[in-house]
């Protein structure tokens, strides 16, 4: 059976990796070879429902439940933002929806991304976050709808 | 007489400065253009020594405030050829200004089934407030459509006109294309047909004499920011007689000639268009740099800019699997590109990274982007400070991206 890295664990992961960088090339390199490594989620997920806007670059996200767990698909039409997606749904993918609400992406500062990849409407790394904590409280919520009550 | 650019990069503190530990190559100054030591200068000045409300207190320091404010006005009056300094009306920048006259229309001049004409390639600030005050008095926006150039269709502007329209809203200079848009024709058919023109000059004032009176335009819109200026000051050149039929924008203190609670009599123009206390440093350090600009010259400026601008198209244009977006006969300073197969967003991180500033996005103008049908498009805008070398470094680092995404 496969031991399932804690979302902290895979967090740890991206720091580590994209820390082991002394030219900003090659970093570059690294996060638009993540986004290689992104399966093609295909036509169907670019629509405009999944889009999540942003100034420069589009992404689009959905996500499935199985198990208790939540389970992205991105995509971008720009190389370097699908590394950012693949990178964020590496780490959240196959969290459970409370694991997800409850992580700080601190991940993002320390990997370096928010120095070189300003986190405001440029590449939507944080808009993507957000959207990936609403879908984890959108799933939290449809199957355990007494937690809307107070 | 030639500029001698090296010695005016000396008078902007800022392009010393080095990001990622190479050289700052600014090529981003549609979005905003940087500032000179003198326009600095004169702000600091304001709060170190002048500073006082205008237009209020008899003592001193608000007299002297008051009168530097009045000067700067009539030197950005004259700046602009306008014929009084009363036509001149301080704004927030050019959104504000159009956003000023757009609520005058709105208020008392436009009727359910008018129409107002705009072009394709206008700026968000030059369309939404239009679409915005035709929702709300069901009056009905008319869009002139471009050429294959990026230029507009003059035959179709000529077909929009009706009986209905009441006012044409256009650029001067587009801030993703460059074109020069031909506004001195567009102003003598509007006037033919009673028609008044607003232009939206925040991208030509920089670039390009400047003459209301001689335009004939019924209003100018521009921003100080882009003009080497402070940012949060923008102008409104508007006729008198169009000051006088508008209703005022905002109300409060230093628009009002006389108040009793049950009504009030506004100040005459331009006051009654400028509520509350006014950014007089913005208005001051405009100025300043207005008058930076006439002692270099415009027209040394403008055959400078206009020199580097043809050199840096034709460097750009020899770049194997460079596209330029746009090729109206008139353009300038403004340049958009695609690089083959690489998203604008991409190539403009890249660039970046080698310490060239340039804007990638939709700029905007989401609605050209549609009708030019790109994501966007990576745009370097040029200004006087900017050198051949520069543009030579942009096209190398172009390669560079290239050969990265190959």
């Amino acid at each position: 059976m496969l031991i399932m890295q804690s979302i902290q664990e895979k967090a740890d992961q991206i720091v580590k990796e994209l820390n082991q960088f002394d030219d900003w090339l090659d970093k570059y390199q690294y996060i638009i070879d993540k986004g290689k490594e992104l399966p093609t989620a295909g036509l169907e997920i670019k629509i405009d429902e999944n889009l999540i806007s942003g100034c420069q670059s589009k992404v689009w996200l959905t996500s499935e439940y199985r198990d208790g767990r939540v389970y992205f698909k991105g995509e971008s039409d720009a190389l370097i933002t699908r590394g950012l997606v693949s990178m964020v749904i590496q780490v959240y993918s196959g969290c459970t929806p409370d694991e997800i609400l409850s992580f700080e992406p601190k991940f993002i500062e320390q990997a370096g991304l928010s120095q070189h990849l300003s986190p405001t409407r440029n590449n939507g790394l944080l808009s993507m976050i957000k959207q990936i904590k609403l879908y984890a409280l959108a799933w939290k919520i449809r199957n355990n709808p007494s937690t809307l009550k107070k | 007489m030639k500029l001698d650019v090296d010695a005016l990069r000396n008078d902007f503190p800022i392009l010393q400065q080095r990001v990622y530990g190479k050289p700052l190559i600014y090529l981003d100054n549609a979005a905003t253009t940087q500032k000179p030591r003198e326009v600095i200068q004169a702000i600091t000045n304001f709060y170190e020594q002048l500073n006082s409300n205008v237009h209020r207190g008899n003592h001193y320091l608000s007299a002297k405030a008051t009168d530097t404010m009045e000067q700067a006005r009539n030197d950005i009056a004259s700046f602009i050829h306008a014929p009084n300094s009363e036509e001149i009306i301080f704004t927030h920048g050019t959104t504000e200004s159009i956003n000023l006259v757009a609520y005058g229309f709105a208020k008392s001049l436009l009727q359910p089934d008018d129409e107002i004409i705009i072009s394709a390639l206008e700026h968000h600030s030059n369309l939404v407030p239009w679409q915005q005050v035709c929702l709300q008095k069901g009056a009905h926006l008319k869009v002139i459509p471009l050429d294959d150039t990026g230029q507009i269709r003059f035959d179709a502007f000529q077909n929009l006109i009706s009986d209905r329209t009441r006012l044409i809203a256009l650029a001067h200079v587009s801030n993703v294309l460059g074109t020069i848009l031909p506004i001195e024709k567009v102003i003598k058919i509007a006037h033919q047909n009673g028609i008044p023109v607003l232009i939206d000059g925040a991208q030509a004032v920089q670039h390009l004499p400047v003459d209301v009176s001689q335009l004939d335009c019924d209003f100018y819109a521009f921003s100080g920011h882009k003009i080497y200026g402070p940012m949060g000051i923008g102008i409104l050149y508007a006729k008198s007689s169009w000051l006088q039929k508008l209703p005022p924008f905002q109300f409060g203190g230093e628009m009002i000639d006389i108040v009793s609670f049950e009504k009030t009599i506004f100040s005459d123009i331009p006051f009654k268009f400028e509520a509350g206390t006014p950014n007089a440093e913005g208005v001051i350090g405009l100025a300043a740099a207005l008058n930076y600009l006439n002692r270099i010259g415009l027209d040394n400026i403008f055959d400078y800019e206009n020199e580097l601008f043809h050199y840096a198209l034709n460097v750009l244009s020899q770049i194997n699997g460079v596209h330029i977006v746009g090729n109206a006969q008139k353009r300038c300073s403004v340049i958009s590109f695609l690089i083959d197969h690489i998203h604008p967003y991409d190539s403009g991180t890249l660039l970046d990274q080698f310490g060239i500033a340039v804007r990638s996005g939709n700029h905007c103008a989401q609605p050209l982007m549609n009708v030019l049908d790109v994501p966007g498009t990576v745009r370097a805008s040029l200004s006087f400070y900017n050198t051949r070398e520069e543009i030579d470094a942009l096209a190398s680092a172009i390669e560079k991206v290239k050969n990265f995404f190959l």
